[in-house]
This record gives C-alpha cells, structure tokens and sequence, in this order.
C-alpha cells in the first residue's frame, strides 16, 4: 500500500514502514531501549532523507518510550530529581545539536558526521555490552553466579564542585555531572535521532554508579523529555518531522514493544544482552562499511 | 529574459491568426491532460498527455515532414550540488557547486533524436536536451569540473526519474495530430510546470506554444506540509501529543488483556 509522505516528498510502501517500526518496537520491548539507533539507519537505508528519518524516528521514540516511563513511574523506579537535572541538560543539548546541525548541513558534512558517529559510539557500546554478556554468560553455563559489578562512581565525578544528595539514586554527587551527560545524550538525539538510551545506562552505571533499581526509569523518563524537545527544535528549525511516517512508525512500534516486552520475560537476560550486543555491532559494522566503499551516489542536491 | 522570449514566441506562433494571409508559418494548438496535478495520499506519480494539432495555412500538408518537440520543465531554484570524494579512506562531500537555476523537473520528448532536427546553436538556445540546460553556476570554475558536476546531476536526476529523455516519445498522426506520454514520478518538486511544444521543419523551429501545469499538495498532504512549514511550534506539538497518544493507547490495551 503506497503512501505519500508530505514532509519527506515521497511516497512509501506504508505497510514495510509498519512492520519496520514493529521490528525496532520488538527489539526495543524486548531490551528496554528505545529503538531509535536503529529506526535512524534503517529508515535512510529505505531512501528517507537522513534528516527526516532523523527528527522522525526521534518523534517516534517518544511515543515508544512514553508505556515504559509510566509503569517504572508506578513502581517508584524513577529518581525525579536526577531526572529533572538529566532532563535540563537534555535541553540544553539538543539546542546546541541543533547548531551543530545547521552548521554540518550548511558545510555538507551533516551525513559523514551521522555516519561517524553511529560507528563511534554503536561500536564502543556494543563492544562493551558484549564483552559484558559473555562472561557473564560463559558463568552461567559454568554454574558459577554471574560476576558481580563494583558500584563506584568515576573519580572525575568526585571531583566536581557543589555536591546533591540523589535518594532514589542512592547517590551525593555534584548536579554538573548528570548535567553534562544529560546535554551529551541531548546532542546526539538531535543528530542522531536516538533517545540515547544505550549511552544513558551505561553512563549511569558506570559513570555515575546509580543504583539498578532507578537506572532504566529514569534514562526512559530523560529519553522521553528529550525526545519531546528534540521533536519540537526540529519542527521549529529544520521542519524535518514527518508526521504521516512517525505515525506509521509509531503503530508498528507500539506494538511490536508490547509484544517485545512479554518475549523477554520468558528469556534469559544473558541472552538477551547477547543478542542486543551483536545488533548494535551490525549496525555499527554496516555504517562502518558505507563510509569506507564507494557510495552509490556521488553527487548529491541540497 | 527567457520568459520574455517564450511570450515573444509565442505571439509569434500566434500571429498567423490575426494575419493568416500574410505567413506560411504553421501554427499549433497544444494541450495537456490535466492542467493540474494533485499530490495527494497515495500518489506513486502519473503520466502526463502532451498533445495538439499542427494548422497548416490553407490546410496544406507541406511535402517535407515537419517534427515536433515537447519538454515539461519544472519550476528552477537555486541548489549546492555536492560531490564525494575518497579523503583519508573515507568517503566525504568533498567540493560542491552553486547553481542557479536547475529545474527540479525536465522531461523532453521528440518525434527524432533532436541532434537530427536541429543544429546544436539551435538547441542551446531553446534549451533542447538535458544537455543545453542552462544551469547558472554562481561562481566561475572551470569549465570541465561545472561539466563534470552537470553530468553528475543529469544521471543522478535521470535515475530519479526527475529528468526524462526520450527521442521516441512523441507521435506524429497523418502529420496534423501530435501526442506525447511523460511520466511524471512521485518525488516531483511541486510548483507551477511549463509544457512547452516545438514544430521543428528543416532544422528550423518554426513555432513554439506553451500551456502551464500546476504540481500541487491537495488534500491532507497540503495540509501537513503547509503546517510544517508555516507552523512549526503547532505541528511539533500535535507530533508530540500523537505519539505519547499513541504510545499510551497502546499500553493501556495491552495491560487490559
């Protein structure tokens, strides 16, 4: 069924845009994470301009992570106040994405600097994640308890002046830390159109040593701000938000998380991290790839 | 300027009317198939019908066969047509021209190549072929990277079908009646297009007649993507709000099951 997308000046098979979003959807129910890392690439390897598959998969991050906040929300698993501060630096970042964006755009390197930085970051976070699932699951197929982490935050976070005391968190640490990670993650939505997610926890984790218990919470509670805002700086700047493709994206991502979200509690989560981790690593292997052999169009218009 | 000749042509293809005694020249009657096009939910693009007679005067045949030409040019604007290069192992935008005036659309059909109809001054000055399009690079660079860069956009428009070539597009009946299929794709710019025809005899263009297309966003799709554009803080709202609609709906289903 072909569709006309008025934003993006084209028209798609509506019902492949669908079962995308349901596939990411899945994915994203399944891991907890939002999708958009993948929403991003997959939509301009369709032929969706970078820039609308960017400020659209963020719109439909939104909607993806919005059941995901109100059911960690219901079980007191968002520390609000280190949300809040995540949520002003996510503010902040995305404005000056929005900067950066103009100004890689007007330089015509907005693709390159996409390209780049997807293999970057999916990269590191991926080899980290795997790393982290293999032993852990070579100790479970030893019958061993899975390692334990050391909570700690970074010493450079120690540093930092003026000092918070974060219940939920469990935490007494300067604002400014979460604050620079919040506008960090803020920059890469508006450029990248992912809620961030797969940075956030880690960060918050190792960087920050959150507990577990408030971690996932309150990256989903940030992702979702952040992704609000970055809807409404790409409405009012580049006017790249199609509305016809976020809402075919988000029906099929809905969904697919619902169904993504019951698959993963009949599974191990060794496992599902795996498997997470080998995605992330294609996606970063096939950016990685189309930077380095000949592109199928030299020439482009802008 | 152009515009300007194109009148004056077309007064020119006119004339006979007024004063069929005095010219020998033929005159055409052009239409189109539709004077608009609607972009709307489901458009996957459309072909349009270019067609017309030839009035000889005194409705004589000539002995020679005359030929005819017919371009669908969309509306110009000024575009930076970038070009990748392999620096350090990666491939990167690596320079890029101005140009001026590239149409967003060219289609041109013909009854005969038009390198057998006219001679190329001929051509470049009615802009026949993708070849004499008249791009106006803004700066001055050499004539063999704006070649280079000209030639790059023609296949990369070519195989989007925005720019269309076809020497045997056009049919001629009993040397009166002329018709012309031009497939018009669905990421067309949209804008006000000019179907333009040309009798050709003899390597001379003997008359021009030119009727406008309008390519426009009707319906919904107008709607949304005049609300993008004019609107941003209330499209981007409404965005919002549909997606945390959407993603609440959903959840709330599901947990009800």
């Amino acid at each position: 069924m072909d569709l006309y997308l008025p934003v993006a000046n084209l028209s798609v098979n509506a019902l492949v845009i669908v079962l995308l979003g349901g596939g990411v959807g899945f994915l994203s129910g399944m891991f907890g994470v939002g999708g958009g890392f993948l929403t991003t690439p997959l939509l301009i390897f369709y032929g969706i301009p970078p820039t609308v598959a960017a400020a659209s998969a963020a719109t439909q991050v939104t909607g993806a992570s919005v059941s995901g906040v109100l059911a960690h929300l219901e079980r007191d698993g968002v520390d609000l106040r280190m949300g809040a501060v995540l949520v002003a630096g996510g503010l902040v970042g995305s404005l000056i994405g929005a900067a950066l964006f103009e100004l890689f755009t007007a330089w015509g390197q907005i693709d390159t600097v996409i390209s780049i930085l997807y293999v970057v970051l999916l990269g590191t976070v991926g080899t980290f994640m795997g790393r982290e699932a293999w032993l852990s699951y070579r100790a479970v197929q030893a019958g061993l308890p899975p390692p334990a982490r050391k909570r700690r935050h970074h010493p450079m976070v120690a540093n930092l002046p003026m000092r918070w005391r974060f219940y939920r968190s469990g935490l007494y640490i300067s604002p400014l830390a979460p604050l620079l990670l919040g506008a960090a993650v803020g920059v890469l939505t508006m450029l990248l159109g992912v809620g961030g997610g797969f940075i956030m926890v880690p960060a918050m984790l190792y960087l920050l040593g959150m507990g577990t218990q408030v971690v996932v919470g309150t990256s989903l509670f940030q992702i979702l701000f952040v992704t609000i805002a970055t809807t409404m700086v790409h409405a009012m700047t580049t006017g790249a938000v199609d509305i016809v493709l976020a809402v075919l994206l988000l029906l099929g991502s809905v969904t697919g998380a619902q169904f993504g979200a019951r698959f993963a509690q009949r599974a191990r989560p060794e496992y599902l991290r795996l498997v997470l981790a080998a995605i992330v690593l294609l996606v970063a292997l096939q950016m990685a790839v189309g930077l380095f052999i000949r592109p199928g169009e030299i020439y482009s218009v802008q | 300027m152009r515009c300007a000749a194109a009148l004056l042509l077309w007064l020119a293809a006119l004339a006979p009317l007024t004063a069929a005694a005095q010219s020998d020249d033929p005159r055409l009657v052009p239409d189109v198939s539709s004077r608009a096009i609607d972009i709307q939910y489901s458009f996957t693009g459309e072909e349009l019908l270019l067609f017309g007679a030839i009035l000889y005067p005194g409705q004589r045949l000539p002995d020679d066969r005359a030929d005819i030409v017919v371009v669908l040019k969309g509306p110009v604007r000024p575009i930076v047509l970038r070009e990748k290069r392999r620096v350090a192992g990666i491939w990167v935008n690596a320079s890029s021209i101005r140009l001026r005036t590239s149409p967003g659309f060219y289609a041109i059909g013909s009854s005969r190549p038009i390198d057998k109809l006219v001679d190329e001054r001929t051509a470049a000055i009615f802009e026949l072929g993708l070849a004499n399009l008249s791009m106006s690079p803004s700066e001055f660079s050499e004539a063999s990277k704006l070649e280079r860069f000209e030639a790059g956009l023609t296949d990369l428009y070519r195989r989007l079908g925005l720019f269309y070539e076809n020497p045997a597009a056009v049919e001629i009946t009993e040397g009166v009646l002329y018709r012309a299929r031009i497939p018009v794709p669905a990421r067309v710019p949209v804008g006000t297009y000019r179907a333009e025809t040309f009798l050709i005899s003899r390597g001379r263009v003997l008359a021009v007649a030119s009727r406008d297309v309008q390519i426009r966003k009707a319906g919904f799709e107008r709607f949304v993507a005049l609300a993008a554009e004019r609107h941003g803080f209330l499209y981007g709202l409404t965005a919002v709000i549909l997606s945390l609609l959407l993603g609440y709906a959903a959840a709330a289903i599901f947990r009800r099951r």
